[in-house]
């Protein structure tokens, strides 16, 4: 579904991915995991438009995206759950949610996609009327990833879902993505957090310094002694 | 102070608190096209009076040269005023923005625009004042409670109902519709506004026309109030706008319609209950604005990025 072939995206003066290749089939949740600073946002950003590749091409559903804008990179299907979860904070949680919809037109189904939100999510419900501001960190992950559900995008990019997250909600959220995955649609996943993303992917790739230096299906990934050494502690 | 006798007449009291709220009126609709343009943009618009003051000249182009009714040439300032702004934003504005221009670099691409713009208006109808014809609007005031009392010129009933309306209908426009929503979406996070698929530039276009239709609204306005229009009217208007901008808090909408309307009380109050008010009116007004500034340094409504537009 995504194909993303020998990028290379700069980063002010430095080269912050290299020459990197990979993909994510449709249906299935590939992780890209790697240390802080490894180029995985760097890449996200990239193909989502909002930074610009110096080399390489981005291929989603058979049409190369990559000198798109990211608003018509988004239209296409494909969403983005930013890091920092980039909620609006003087909007309310409703408003949050209607824009996340702001790409479709079809009202009824709006209504019918935000009702489904708030059932999958009854602490949004209960907050909708509130500053998204005011929310705690484990709520505005949730509107983050309930918002760009309203999009009703083909492929989800999640950027480190898990990040500033207390243990108890980082298994909520990563139940979340996989429940997301189950109902149809395609995850990118970007963690710093290994051990979590790999148990619910299928297949995923290590970054390390702006390349891919390991890749296999999720279980041997984490089961690997270079990725285990790596990232994952002794534990 | 003045007279004694007039402190304790109500009748006088009225009058001024009429005349400072018309006044403040339009203060509060030039200064939202301000507001609303930074608060979307972080980009202060020095080139605001100047489209306030070709806007006047349009109207009374429209009313005057052409001889059209009164909502004819109000709609045509304030489209004019629209199609300005959007101008601006494509010749001073968005080159700068897609070439990662510094923080300064739009307020002084604004300001030679603006010095522009005041040449051309006055080659084109030169430095001697425009006035209306009295057809336009009926010169002979409304009275509230007899001839001795409170006196309301057809200008200033004009511009308190327009002004109300323009208020509102940006309040509900910003509040409630999906523009509105886009428009706070790119003033919170242009990075955020375009993950959800929101074309920045273009809500960008929509913001300068809605500000540039504000300021046409205001130049209109004023221009009937005062029935004098002259090339440099945007003078007067662009550093009291400026002020009411930061008096209400950078950005908010809330604060420049209090802020305008604060700023017109003080000045109207100023002339009428001091000595010489008239001469000292922009000292006071401006001495209040400093005292409210070192009270609260964000602005009256001003919670850092909580409330903006």
């Amino acid at each position: 579904m995504l194909e993303v072939k020998n990028l290379s995206v700069n980063y002010g003066s430095i080269e912050a991915v290299r020459d990197i290749s990979f993909q994510v089939p449709e249906g299935k949740i590939v992780a890209l995991i790697g240390a802080n600073g490894a180029g995985k946002t760097t890449t996200l950003s990239s193909i989502s438009g909002l930074l610009r590749a110096a080399r390489g091409t981005v291929i989603f559903q058979g049409k190369e995206i990559t000198r798109w804008p990211t608003d018509q990179i988004v239209r296409a299907g494909l969403a983005q759950v930013a890091e920092g979860r980039a909620i609006l904070s003087p909007l309310t949680v409703a408003e949050n949610l209607e824009l996340g919809a702001f790409i479709r037109h079809d009202r009824a189904a709006i209504r019918q996609d935000l009702e489904k939100i708030y059932t999958e999510f009854p602490r949004l419900a209960e907050r909708r009327s509130q500053l998204a501001g005011s929310l705690s960190g484990g709520e505005q992950q949730m509107l983050a990833i309930g918002r760009a559900l309203m999009a009703q995008p083909k492929m989800l990019l999640m950027d480190e879902p898990s990040m500033g997250l207390a243990p108890i909600i980082i298994n909520q959220v990563f139940e979340i993505i996989k429940r997301i995955n189950l109902g149809g649609t395609t995850v990118l996943l970007v963690e710093q957090n290994a051990n979590k993303a790999l148990k619910i992917s299928d297949y995923a790739y290590v970054m390390e310094h702006g390349e891919i230096t390991f890749h296999g299906p999720g279980e041997v990934v984490r089961n690997s002694a270079h990725v285990v050494e790596a990232f994952l502690g002794k534990g | 102070m003045v007279d004694a006798s007039l402190l304790t007449n109500p009748v006088y009291f009225l009058q001024n608190l009429v005349d400072g709220l018309a006044r403040g009126a339009v203060y509060a609709v030039f200064a939202l096209g301000f507001t609303l343009i930074f608060g979307v943009l972080d980009i202060v618009n020095l080139a605001h009076a100047a489209t306030y003051m070709w806007c006047a000249f349009a109207g009374w182009v429209v009313m005057a040269v052409l001889n059209m009714p009164l909502v004819v040439g109000l709609l045509a300032a304030m489209l004019f005023g629209g199609l300005i702004a959007v101008i601006l934003e494509f010749i001073a504005f968005r080159p700068l923005r897609q070439e990662g221009a510094e923080r300064l670099a739009p307020m002084i691409s604004s300001i030679g625009v603006s010095i522009i713009m005041v040449s051309l208006a006055e080659a084109q109808f030169s430095s001697q004042t425009k006035k209306f014809p009295s057809e336009v609007l009926d010169p002979k005031p409304l009275y509230l409670g007899g001839t001795d009392g409170v006196r309301v010129s057809w200008a200033q009933l004009l511009i308190v109902v327009v002004s109300i309306v323009l208020m509102v209908a940006l309040g509900y426009l910003i509040r409630r519709t999906r523009t509105g929503k886009a428009i706070r979406a790119v003033a919170y996070s242009q990075r955020a506004a375009r993950l959800l698929g929101i074309n920045v530039n273009r809500v960008v276009v929509v913001t300068f026309f809605i500000g540039g239709v504000l300021a046409g609204a205001a130049g209109i306005l004023v221009g009937l109030l005062t029935n004098n229009i002259n090339p440099n009217i945007g003078a007067d208007i662009e550093l009291r706008g400026l002020a009411v901008v930061i008096l209400g808090g950078l950005g908010n909408i809330e604060g420049a319609v209090v802020g305008g309307l604060c700023l017109g009380l003080v000045e109207t109050f100023s002339i009428a209950y001091f000595d010489r008010g008239s001469d000292y009116k922009d000292a006071i007004a401006f001495l209040i604005l400093f005292l409210i500034l070192l009270i609260r340094p964000n602005g009256l409504f001003g919670r850092q990025e909580a409330n903006r537009a």
